[in-house]
């Protein structure tokens, strides 16, 4: 891509790429911004052709103001971050044991990354009826087992529940490439590390560690952008009861549940601008870290 | 400080065996080069004394110490790796400071030794630098540093030059041994290079499938080789390894013959031969010679500029006194 002459061809063979992706994004956004400006109702017979009323700022106000709305921020931060933590410590974990040569490896292998090839509703399902469920569920039958009371997992402990899920499910993405990172590791710079003295524990801190930053920040960054939006495990759990309500859930909440399309767009408006805050301090990392 | 002696030491991967067991001595303050061709298990033998491999059977001493079973950070040795092994994420400084603060020396203290050693590596003025933004030589430097700052009983190469050019090869070839008549501690140093090995050592360990096939030092090994293996692997151009009925006019199964040792003329001589190719290197000519004492071509020296065509008739003069016989085995004849 060195000359003139190729730089402007390569723009010309992008640009359909790049406009159809720009019309895909454009599309839905644009008009998701027009209908957080108007009041949309269908159920009382607000439809694009009759024209909907021009409602200004309200639909923002009424969102914002609206009690469930600081809490579902808070929900949703809670469970992208406890996602992210409990994916990336034991993903590390998972991969360093998976790097060990042992008897089997290459099953566990596939074992360890099935559940990334489970649809969200059914893995949530089956945690739901299979594990959690207070009387039928494994996990009651172990309490039970040890002479505890059954736990009833996603009204008690819903928010740890989800995080538990949605943890399930991701943790083999985490796991998959943080173990190619760790697999990358150049094996002499870990004997260098032992002959200089370094304890086990210490050649993880000091040499592994900061080998795997950059896939670790890149674990973040993939996984942030589709933990803002789960959403099928929340549906089909806790129906976003029990403080589960992410943004995306309200969103979703305000516009099917009581079919105010407006104000769900505003909504939506809110949820593009918490990614984007959210992105951009992603970004200040990962750009720092990919510098190197 | 840094006599290390391997008894009877073996090494099996599995079921093969690498090194069938194997002694050696290497005495306090010793520049001893490990050569022999690839998969010979010089590597693996080094290995072996760093630690980071376990011996199958056998006993390795450290200063009359069994350390055997003691782990690598323990040997008081330090090594050199052939990808130099530095940790990419750390500048030279942290580089180098690494094993002194794993040994928790105080900042202080870390910082006198590190700069100790940059300024006999000239390292001085990229300290701050990571290895990314160093050259092949410069990383070699930064590799060798961090084995100096611990002032280890011995050092441990492997190979360290082979991933630079030939000049720069040279250059580090000499302030190696630099570094070894300064420090005057005990240095093993693994290279195939046999000009490294002839120039560095102080003793050369001939390797061949994992077994000794002399020590010496070089001169040793260049005039009086314990046999054929040796003979042909010591010295560049390669000697000449005759058999058949000329050598059996010298009641030996194979003679060698040094390319030095060979009187080359156009008119009189005891091989007559016809010139094949001829390398010009300016001090000297090395003529590929074609007789028929053998189907080898036999490689001749003659120093300065010499030029004879492709074909022309010459006479050849091995010189007596630099005969090397060789019976059945392979073994010298005195
Ligand atoms: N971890 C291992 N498992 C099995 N075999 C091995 C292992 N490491 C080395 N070997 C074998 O041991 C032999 C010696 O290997 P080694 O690396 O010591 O050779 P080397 O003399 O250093 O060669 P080179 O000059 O190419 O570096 C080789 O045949 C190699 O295949
Ligand atoms: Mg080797």
């Amino acid at each position: 891509m060195a000359t003139k002459h190729s730089r402007s061809a390569a723009r010309l063979m992008m640009a359909p790429a790049v406009i159809l992706l720009l019309g895909w994004m454009l599309v839905p956004l644009t008009m998701t911004l027009y209908f957080s400006f108007k009041r949309y109702l269908p159920l009382r017979g607000d439809s694009l052709e009759n024209g909907l009323q021009w409602v200004g700022l309200e639909n923002y106000a009424r969102f914002i103001g609206s009690s469930a709305f600081w809490p579902s921020v808070q929900a949703t931060l809670v469970i992208v971050g406890g996602v992210l933590l409990i994916t990336v410590v034991f993903g590390i974990f998972l991969a360093i044991l998976l790097d060990q040569p042992f008897w089997g490896q290459g099953i566990v292998r596939l074992l360890v990354i099935a559940p990334f090839f489970v649809m969200p509703t059914v893995s949530a399902l089956v945690w739901k009826n299979m594990f959690m469920d207070p009387v039928n569920g494994i996990l009651a039958h172990l309490w039970r087992f040890f002479g505890a009371e059954p736990v009833s997992w996603l009204s008690d402990a819903s928010v740890q529940s989800i995080i538990l899920i949605v943890s399930w499910q991701w943790l083999p993405f985490a796991t998959l490439i943080l173990l190619t990172a760790i697999q990358s590791l150049d094996s002499e710079q870990l004997e260098a590390a032992e002959m200089d003295g370094a304890p086990p524990v210490k050649r993880f801190w000091f040499i592994i560690l900061p080998h795997l930053s950059r896939a670790i920040t890149i674990v973040v960054l993939i996984q942030t952008i589709f933990l803002l939006s789960i959403f099928a495990e929340i549906f089909v759990t806790t129906g976003g009861a029990f403080g589960t309500r992410t943004l995306t859930y309200l969103i979703f909440q305000r516009v099917v549940d009581s079919q105010n399309i407006g104000l769900g767009s505003a909504g939506g408006v809110y949820a593009i601008i918490l990614a984007n805050i959210v992105a951009i301090f992603l970004m200040r990392i990962v750009g720092s870290n990919l510098d190197r | 400080m840094g006599r290390i002696v391997l008894d009877k030491v073996k090494k099996s991967f599995g079921e093969v065996t690498v090194i069938p067991p194997l002694d050696l001595e290497i005495n306090d303050g010793e520049f001893v080069v490990f050569v022999g061709p690839s998969g010979c298990g010089k590597s693996t033998l080094l290995r072996l004394i760093a630690g980071l491999e376990d011996v199958s059977d056998g006993v390795i001493q450290i200063d009359g110490k069994d350390a055997t079973d003691v782990p690598p950070a323990k040997r008081g040795l330090a090594m050199v790796f052939q990808s130099y092994a530095l940790y990419p994420h750390m500048t030279v400084r942290k580089n180098i400071a690494f094993p002194l603060r794993m040994a928790g020396l105080d900042q202080a203290e870390q910082n006198k030794r590190v700069e100790q050693a940059a300024a006999v590596l000239n390292l001085t003025d990229y300290l701050e630098r990571r290895p990314g933004q160093l050259s092949g030589g410069q990383r070699q430097r930064v590799a060798i540093g961090r084995a100096i700052v611990r002032e280890p009983a011995a050092f441990l190469f492997d190979e360290p030059l082979s991933n630079l050019d030939a000049a720069l090869r040279v250059g580090m070839r000499l302030e190696i041994s630099e570094l070894h008549k300064r420090l005057k501690t005990t240095m093993i140093y693994v290279t195939h290079d046999q000009v490294e090995a002839m120039t560095m050592a102080d003793k050369i360990v001939v390797l061949q499938a994992g077994v000794i096939e002399q020590v010496g030092s070089p001169l040793e090994l260049y005039s009086r080789p314990r046999n054929t293996f040796v003979a042909g692997f010591i010295g560049s151009p390669k000697m000449n390894l005759i058999g058949g009925a000329e050598a059996q006019k010298h009641n030996a199964q194979t003679i060698g013959i040094r390319p030095e040792h060979i009187e080359i003329s156009t008119t009189e001589g005891m091989w007559k031969g016809t010139v094949g190719v001829s390398e010009h290197l300016g001090s000297d000519t090395f003529f590929h010679v074609q007789t028929p004492i053998s189907e080898e071509p036999l490689t001749v020296r003659a120093t300065g500029e010499m030029s004879l065509g492709y074909g022309a008739d010459v006479y050849l003069t091995p010189r007596p006194e630099f005969l090397h016989r060789f019976d059945a085995q392979g073994l010298r004849i005195e």
